[in-house]
């Protein structure tokens, strides 16, 4: 088996206060640098974690416990103070839902630009151009522009892309929560047929019925550390119990 | 580096369409407002001030409305790529910390739109030098493409440093803002370079000259102003053969530094917005 991502003692650092005038920090300057000039916390502290490919791994934890930002690291958006992130294949994030959409474009333009912002290259979105939109079921909506779509409709285009974007590693941080039960069901079916074909998937969730049934491994994060790594159901177990 | 040239073709596009929506004459108003613009410099500073060369004003420049606005095309350009380069980063801060993607592209995209704006300001002014009986020569229009270069260069250097900065101390938008209010008088746009060689001396006058603004908008006076009047006026000494090189060579460095500032400054983006 090959590894996917492999994360070895990342340790990330936030500065709970930002300076961002210039005149703070020049009195701090020629004060002879004295003191720190902003306080700061571990967000992630020490952080290992092997994900060999085709696994699906889900992230849990409080709210504030540093997913987020693990996912963060993982798809490279940030970098870690110490400790490595490597990865293999495209890694497709949707750390939010539709980041990369404008709401005066159209769903048409929307899906270009977004394809291209995850890394597709023309010929690509052309040619999975239908598929995106029949996955999404817009229709006949595609050349509204996005702020007249409904929050679900949003959901669906912007989760279409992402999955059409065909990663190897693909990390989903907290967009399952809208979208209907029909369309819930469709994406689930899709991640699940995405695992089958051995891309590797991370999930981050608090829906923990929902990825106890995609998700074979379960990793909690607590302040920052991980607290547990083991089966989904141990993990979920563990949660509901603390 | 395909597939960066598609993503920031898609963003130049979605930026022109994101600014022309919901407006009936869409991309229509960059040729009407440099029009307008031209024709008040013209009314305004031409005839009614009469900054004119005329029989009762025998120091003024001929063709006093084709040379300032041949200025001022290049500082318009100037102006909207580096003001918009340097607050792209942190207006699109929103994908930036959320996605990974080449950050670089969104000053760069800025640049192009602002090269899109440049072009119908171009046609009016070619139109007004046409009514003005011009012809240039092809070293003169070589020129312009060089004096063209030098901005987009200088400005996408500045607008990669100051955009990076932007992310941590944002009092560099408004330090741009001061910077292009200057631009505009640190270069011979709306007076003429002998009246600085008069005023400051040749070393004073050598180092104005060094600007790559200075420089850039006297290829245009070279290539669109001087070939509509009788070529009495002349040219600074050396445009072609040394002030061109070295404004290159300034801007390319620019870029050169602002790259690189960029690079250094970029891992700490998605933290900071
Ligand atoms: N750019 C930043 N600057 C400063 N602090 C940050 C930054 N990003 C995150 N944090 C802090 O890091 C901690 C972890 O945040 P993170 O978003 O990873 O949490 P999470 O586990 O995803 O929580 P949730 O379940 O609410 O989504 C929080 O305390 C948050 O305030
Ligand atoms: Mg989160």
């Amino acid at each position: 088996m090959t590894t996917a991502i492999e994360v070895t003692g990342i340790s990330k650092q936030f500065v709970l206060r930002h300076t961002r005038s210039l005149k703070e920090a020049f009195i701090w300057l020629i004060k002879g640098r004295k003191g720190d000039l902003s306080e700061k916390f571990h967000a992630l502290r020490d952080v290992d974690l092997v994900v060999e490919q085709g696994e699906t791994v889900a992230l849990l934890g409080f709210n504030g416990s540093g997913k987020s930002t693990l996912l963060k690291h993982i798809s490279g958006v940030m970098i870690p103070d110490s400790g490595t992130v490597r990865t293999r294949g495209k890694v497709a994030g949707l750390i939010e839902v539709g980041a990369g959409f404008h709401h005066d474009l159209s769903g048409r333009d929307n899906v270009y630009l977004n394809g291209a912002i995850l890394g597709m290259t023309e010929e690509q979105i052309n040619e999975r151009f239908q598929s995106i939109i029949d996955f999404a079921e817009i229709g006949q909506f595609i050349d509204t522009e996005v702020k007249f779509y409904s929050s679900g409709m949003y959901l669906r285009l912007a989760f279409s892309v992402a999955v059409h974007t065909n990663p190897e590693v693909f990390l989903v941080d907290e967009i399952l929560a809208v979208g209907d039960e029909p369309f819930q069901q469709k994406c689930i079916a899709k991640i699940q047929e995405l695992a089958a074909e051995g891309r590797t998937l991370v999930v981050v969730s608090h829906d923990l019925d929902l990825v106890s049934r995609i998700c074979s491994r379960g990793v909690v994060l607590d302040h920052g550390h991980v607290t547990f790594d083991g089966s989904i159901h141990d993990a979920v177990a563990k949660l509901r119990g603390a | 580096m395909y597939r960066q040239r598609f993503l920031l073709k898609l963003l130049v596009r979605k930026e022109l369409k994101v600014r022309y929506r919901g407006s009936v004459l869409g991309i229509i108003w960059s040729y009407v407002k440099p029009g307008v613009q031209f024709i008040v410099f013209y009314v305004a500073l031409g005839v009614f001030l009469g900054l004119e060369q005329s029989s009762t004003n025998k120091s003024g420049l001929p063709n006093y409305a084709i040379y300032l606005f041949s200025g001022i095309i290049l500082i318009n350009f100037f102006t909207e790529a580096l003001g918009n380069a340097s607050r792209s980063i942190v207006g699109n801060g929103g994908l930036i910390k959320k996605i990974y993607l080449p950050r670089q592209l969104f000053p760069v995209a800025s640049v192009w739109v602002s090269a899109v704006h440049f072009f119908p300001q171009l046609l009016i002014l070619v139109v007004a030098c046409l009514f003005s009986d011009w012809h240039p020569s092809f070293l003169q229009l070589l020129a312009a493409v060089a004096g063209f270069i030098i901005i987009a260069l200088l400005a996408t250097g500045l607008g990669l440093l100051f955009g990076a900065a932007n992310v941590y101390f944002r009092d560099s938008e408004n330090f741009v803002d001061m910077l292009l209010m200057i631009a505009t008088w640190a270069s011979p746009v709306m007076y003429s370079w002998t009246m600085v060689q008069h005023k400051l001396g040749e070393a004073w006058y050598s180092i104005y000259q060094v600007n790559p603004i200075t420089i850039a908008v006297e290829t245009f006076h070279y290539a669109f102003w001087l070939p509509t009047t009788d070529g009495s006026a002349g040219i600074p000494p050396h445009l072609l053969s040394l002030w061109i090189p070295v404004g290159l060579l300034v801007s390319a460095a620019v870029l050169v530094w602002g790259q690189l500032t960029f690079r250094r400054l970029e891992g700490r983006f998605a933290q900071e917005l």
